[in-house]
């Protein structure tokens, strides 16, 4: 009998499926209409943000992608105007809150997830306004900007170092360690109180220890860090950089960055961020970004963007089954089931550009929506997945999504710009720091700006700077250099250089290791004293300009210039931190050292110093009182005395 | 002190050390060579602990289960390297590749000062292959070593293999938190020495070596592996390094508790310890593995790969693996799981390894001599030195007090300085030549004489050495005519301190070098006079001289391996050695060689000078 039911109940659950499967078919042709309309409308939310102001998104079917996308992003360039309209014809929302889950599949079988929330608030923390309503923004960092002043604010926490060699470039980069990054409005009087407050409160808002951002480790960059929001402040007066990279980022520090979310981590894409599996990772980084952005074309009422972002690399080699597939399950030990109900909008993209055939990797379940953007110079074509659709979840009321690897190999890829750092030299005296900047550009130059700030305690040599490519020097064509104070404030020195084409640009300084008083070490002094990384910023060419072979896919009267799109795009490059040995007292054994020292000082010197600044004689025994008065006598009488 | 602050006092206690300076110093040596052969004894020593507390505590799982696979992959090496004739590159970065590292090389090329007959080798041109597993969330600022050598012939094709399967095995783990880099090494220590100096970027020998493309931050620990055969009955522990530099202690007592904890045999200096300290057998077992040490750390060379690691403070060893006829055989997964036991007690620590000794002697694995216990023996050779100084000063000073003629004595020191400088100068002149023409002139050398390059080396050192015997005493009578009383006594106080001086600094650096030392020239620099015997002297002199206790070294060193040579053979030996030594200064910037030709020997020269003053 319960047999037959289950029968019953099996056939019955296949009919429904296989009708679901048809119904689904029909709503996602349809739907995929009226994507095309949404995604007219949505790159102009996305556009200046989403993809660092250089997107060009272009929804369709697939069978149109390979005539058509080109042509619909050149259409879509032509009109900036029209993405004012549909904007202000919008319904206007005062706040508004959207999440995006992009994963690119890497050449070496790794995988790399990015995260990014976004919450727009049109209102207005300048000029003294006192705010005290919050929906989606949260109210601990609305605080902190109205109490301080902040203009912007960018906050990151990375565990691991960014592998450009391996993975290309990431969408937002960040230093290992911690970074932060505060410009203030003009009206803060004192800065560095400011700043020194803001930095604990932080501290305490995100459980790390920036509470270790002092004056020896914060600098002023002059040109670097320039504002990302509409600012007409640009004195580096008001701007402070400080990273700090031994900070260990861990759970303690993902969990109050999830609370921030509108919807914490129980709804939407953020219940895929489970500390055990993201930090079962090659690579881990999470940051917060508040600036001002423009409400309309006119720029009239400013509105606060909180973007928060987390980047997590999964490895193929530690993942275990061997097997070379990754699911959303698999990575982060969740499906999803449905969007932050709070959200406007929440997408799943898939990077495809190197799969168009499906012969690297196989995509399930598939999607006909695609979308095109040109994400860090490149035109990259993603697979979207919309959450905001029940459809997307198929019947299982879940989506997760399977990616199998059909072929990888892992050869190197060669970025076009991307840099390394190390100490050179042995012991404990003197040193020297190597930068290497290469530029793999075939025929391009273009210049970076390098920005390097060493603590005070590896004192910089300045007059050794040499900056040399390909074996001429390089004289760079704008410096600004702030020497050290001892225990006050690091060096910092940032150059302007120009790489020449395929070529790599090597900048040493040799440097002198101090001696610290003895409480100034740390509690591990063996470990090493940590350098930060230095900072590569750099306009460089597009690569999408750059490929003039690959015309057949164009036109023939759009591919005569090379410039066709943005002809080149910003790119931030982390070195590696380095790790520097100072000369270490022993300290296992302060007691034995005090003893001996003191007993060497008291006994030895003491004693050994006597004997040679002092001569010796043998001194005549004290005379006895009567013997005393008997010379006094003799004396006055003119005696010789006794 | 207070002791010396009273004339009388003092003066009845110089006029005691100089009565009965001769006793005492007979008394001092003895003790001192007492007091290190004691050293051995195993009561009087320590036994090793584990001193760093993040690899003592931390309990390890060593899982590595492929062996069979990596004598499969030492199989396909050993194929490739017998069709290319040398060191596969092209497969050693495929097969690194596979294995998930990041691959890179380094190609390197050496000159040597003269053709390295032991080694067969003159222009050197070789490739480094080393890959670096990158730690996950590790921001590259640490690593840690694992190297092979690719040796000619069939040697060491087990160490490849095995360190391609731990490779493979490591890259599938989460738990690293330093990088970890596989090194296959060409020309053995002139690779290491390229890849070593191109990672730090410094050039300390004059090589010529392409930059690298990849690093993983400070090097914190490195092992190199030596295994010749698929099976091994124990495992070896080399630690001398260049210059007589020792890596911390707590990285032999790491491989001793992995050792113990596998159950493998492992040994030192090829030597089991034994339990049987009590019995003469056991001393004498003792004092041989130390004696052996001692050698091996005086000779100043690098006696494994590991041994160019310790100039850049990274602490490392040589792990070999030996296969005699014991009965009980350790497959390579053992190996390889030894090996990843200390990789991963390794990756656990926070600081470099400093806790434990820098300065020690080990006549077993399981006990060691610190600084503190050794040191004594020398001082002990050196104090006579300074007694004998003392002596020579009261002698000196004590003539013009009771002449009281203050023109005799301004006369008297007078030619005094000048038969000070003429020698000194004159010796060390001597020493330049013997540091500066053996190489520069072997060319010339080989022109004039029927032999090889080498030989033309070693023989002109050995004829400059030899030269320098005849030449001081003459030039000084040329230069400065009759050597009066007053000048040889100041001679001999200037190089007695000359002698104390050198050799203490020697002994802080390489105790064992300093020692040896101190054993054969303290008696000649002691008692030499003008007025002994000369003949019977200048035998003795000629027999304590620096060249000849090299070449009872290579003799003793012989016998306490147990591969005793003749005369003949012994010979050869020490013109090998001898050719080493020059090579191992050029090459690695070993210190010894340039030590004994421009100070040990012109000091030598002084004394010499002294018997023979007229």
């Amino acid at each position: 009998m319960a047999a037959h039911r289950c029968s019953y109940l099996a056939w019955l659950v296949f009919i429904f499926s296989l009708s679901g499967i048809l119904v689904a078919d029909g709503q996602e042709t349809t739907l995929s209409g009226d994507h095309l309309v949404s995604a007219v409308e949505n790159p102009q939310t996305d556009a200046e943000t989403e993809k660092r102001a250089a997107e060009e998104p272009a929804v369709e079917e697939r069978r149109w992608e390979a005539t058509r996308a080109a042509d619909a992003a050149e259409e879509n360039q032509e009109f900036p105007a029209s993405v004012a309209t549909v904007l202000s014809s919008t319904p206007q929302l005062k706040d508004d809150f959207q999440e995006e889950l992009v994963i690119r599949p890497l050449h070496s079988g790794d995988i790399y997830a990015s995260f990014h929330f976004r919450t727009l608030w049109e209102t207005d923390f300048m000029k003294g306004n006192k705010v005290s309503h919050y929906r989606l923004f949260p109210k601990s960092l609305g605080q902190v900007i109205s109490k301080f002043s902040v203009r912007e604010l960018h906050i990151s926490f990375t565990q691991g170092y960014w592998r450009t060699m391996q993975w290309g470039q990431p969408y937002l980069p960040s230093p290992p360690g911690a970074e932060l990054w505060v410009w203030f409005q003009d009206t803060v009087t004192d800065v560095d109180a400011t700043w020194k407050e803001l930095t604990n409160v932080l501290s305490g808002i995100f459980c790390a220890s920036l509470n270790f951002i002092d004056s020896t480790n914060t600098v002023q960059p002059s040109a670097s860090f320039k504002p990302l929001g509409i600012a007409n402040v640009t004195d580096h007066r008001f701007l402070r950089y400080a990273t700090l990279p031994r900070e260990i980022v861990c759970t303690e520090n993902l969990t109050p960055w999830k609370k921030l979310l509108p919807c914490g981590s129980k709804a939407g894409l953020a219940v895929l961020l489970k500390s055990e599996k993201l930090f079962h990772s090659s690579f881990h980084s999470q940051a917060v970004h508040i600036r001002p952005m423009c409400q309309d074309s006119q720029c009239k009422t400013p509105s606060w963007e909180l973007r928060q972002t987390l980047n997590v690399v999964f490895d193929l080699h530690t993942s275990g089954q061997g097997k070379q597939e990754w699911s959303l399950f698999k990575m982060f030990s969740r499906t999803l089931t449905e969007a932050c109900p709070l959200a406007s909008s929440s997408k799943i993209y898939i990077d495809i550009t190197d799969n168009p055939q499906e012969e690297q990797f196989e995509l399930i379940p598939a999607t006909p929506l695609l979308r095109q953007a040109v994400v860090l110079g490149d035109r990259r074509t993603f697979s979207v997945y919309d959450l905001t659709q029940q459809v997307t979840f198929g019947t299982v009321r879940s989506l997760n999504l399977l990616i199998r690897w059909k072929s990888t190999e892992g050869h190197m890829l060669r970025p076009l710009l991307h840099a390394e750092r190390y100490v050179a030299g042995y012991g404990l005296q003197t040193g020297e720091i190597h930068t290497l900047m290469y530029n793999n550009h075939p025929f391009r130059s273009f210049s970076v700006l390098l920005l390097d700030s060493v603590p005070w305690y590896l004192r910089l040599y300045i007059h050794t700077l040499t900056v040399t490519s390909k074996g001429k020097d390089n004289k760079p064509s704008y410096i600004h250099y702030q020497p050290s104070k001892d225990r006050i404030r690091p060096h910092l020195l940032e150059m302007l250089v120009q790489l020449p084409p395929h070529s790599v640009t090597e900048v040493t300084v040799q440097f002198e290791r101090a001696l610290l008083k003895w409480t100034e070490y740390t509690p591990d002094p063996n470990h090493g004293f940590y350098v930060g990384s230095s900072v590569i910023s750099a306009l460089v060419p597009s690569t999408v300009a750059m490929d003039t072979n690959n015309t057949q896919e164009r036109t023939l009267f759009s591919s005569f210039f090379p410039c066709k799109e943005e002809s080149s795009y910003f790119v931030r490059v982390y070195t590696e931190p380095l790790l520097v040995n100072l000369p270490t007292p022993d300290f296992s054994m302060p007691y034995n050292v005090i003893c001996l020292t003191c007993t060497v000082v008291a006994v030895g010197y003491g004693s050994l110093y006597n004997l040679l600044t002092r001569s010796f004689q043998v001194e005549e025994p004290n005379p006895g009182l009567a013997k005393r008065i008997a010379n006094i006598i003799r004396k006055m009488r003119g005696v010789p005395p006794l | 002190m207070g002791l010396l602050s009273d004339p009388n006092r003092r003066r009845a206690l110089i006029s005691m050390l100089t009565r009965l300076n001769a006793p005492i110093c007979m008394l001092c040596y003895c003790a001192g060579v007492c007091w290190f052969m004691g050293l051995a004894f195993e009561p009087f020593t320590l036994r090793t602990y584990m001193s760093e507390n993040a690899m003592g505590s931390t309990m390890v799982e060593e899982r590595f289960p492929a062996g069979e696979r990596a004598l499969a992959t030492a199989r396909e090496f050993a194929a490739h390297k017998k069709k290319v004739g040398g060191m596969p590159v092209d497969w050693l970065v495929k097969t690194m590749q596979a294995r998930g590292l990041e691959v890179f090389t380094q190609s390197f090329s050496r000159v040597l000062p003269f053709p390295d007959e032991n080694k067969e080798r003159y222009i050197v041109k070789g490739t480094n292959v080393y890959g670096i597993l990158r730690a996950p969330r590790a921001p590259r600022t640490e690593a840690l070593v694992l190297s092979a050598p690719c040796s000619p012939g069939d040697n060491n094709n087990q160490a490849v293999g095995l360190l391609l399967g731990l490779a493979h095995y490591f890259r599938n783990q989460i738990y690293w938190a330093k990088d970890i880099i596989f090194l296959v090494n060409e020309h053995d220590l002139i690779g290491m020495q390229a890849w070593l100096e191109g990672y730090h970027h410094t050039n300390t020998t004059g090589m010529k070596w392409t930059p690298l493309q990849g690093r993983g931050g400070s090097i914190q620990a490195a092992l190199s592996l030596e295994l010749s055969s698929d099976v091994i009955t124990s495992l070896d522990i080399v630690l001398e390094g260049l210059n007589g530099q020792l890596p911390n202690l707590d990285l032999a007592n790491l491989f001793y508790a992995f050792c113990q904890k596998i159950g493998v045999l492992c040994t030192i200096q090829g030597r089991l310890q034994r339990n049987d300290w009590d019995s003469v057998s056991g001393y004498s077992h003792a004092v041989q593995t130390m004696m052996l040490m001692v050698m091996k750390q005086a000779s100043g060379r690098p006696w494994g790969d590991h041994g160019l690691f310790l100039r850049y403070h990274i602490e490392a060893a040589t792990i070999s693996g030996i296969n005699s006829f014991r009965q009980y055989k350790t497959d390579l997964t053992t190996t390889g799981r030894l090996v990843e036991g200390m990789y991963r007690k390794l990756n656990n620590l926070l600081e470099r390894l400093h806790q434990s000794y820098f300065f020690y002697l080990m006549p077993s694995l399981t006990h060691f001599v610190s600084i503190g216990y050794y040191m004594p023996a020398f001082g002990l050779l050196a104090v006579i030195l300074l007694l004998r100084a003392l002596d020579l000063w009261v002698q000196l000073v004590a003539p013009p007090a009771r002449t009281e003629d203050g023109i005799a004595e301004i006369e008297q020191s007078s030619p005094g300085v000048r038969s000070v400088l003429t020698p000194l100068i004159i010796s060390h002149l001597t020493g330049a030549a013997l540091y500066l023409m053996p190489v520069h002139f072997q060319e010339m050398a080989v022109e004039h004489f029927p032999v090889s390059e080498t030989e033309a080396v070693v023989l002109t050192a050995i004829a400059v050495y030899t030269a320098g015997l005849a030449l001081p005493h003459n030039t000084h009578r040329l230069v400065s005519g009759e050597g009066t009383e007053q000048g040889w006594r100041v001679l001999k106080l200037v190089a007695v301190l000359y002698l104390a001086v050198l050799l203490g600094c020697t002994a802080l650096i390489n105790f064992s070098l300093g020692f040896i030392l101190a054993l054969t020239m303290v008696p000649v620099a002691a008692f030499v006079t003008p007025d002994v015997p000369k003949v019977l002297s200048a035998i003795v002199f000629v027999i304590l001289s620096p060249a000849c206790t090299l070449l009872f070294s290579v003799f003793l060193f012989q016998e306490l391996q147990d591969m005793p040579v003749s005369l003949q053979d012994g010979w050869m030996l020490y013109i090998s050695v001898i050719s080493q030594g020059i090579l191992d200064h050029y090459l690695f910037g070993s210190l010894v060689y340039p030590l004994i030709a421009l100070m040990v020997y012109p000091c030598w020269l002084l004394f010499w000078n002294i018997l023979f003053w007229k």
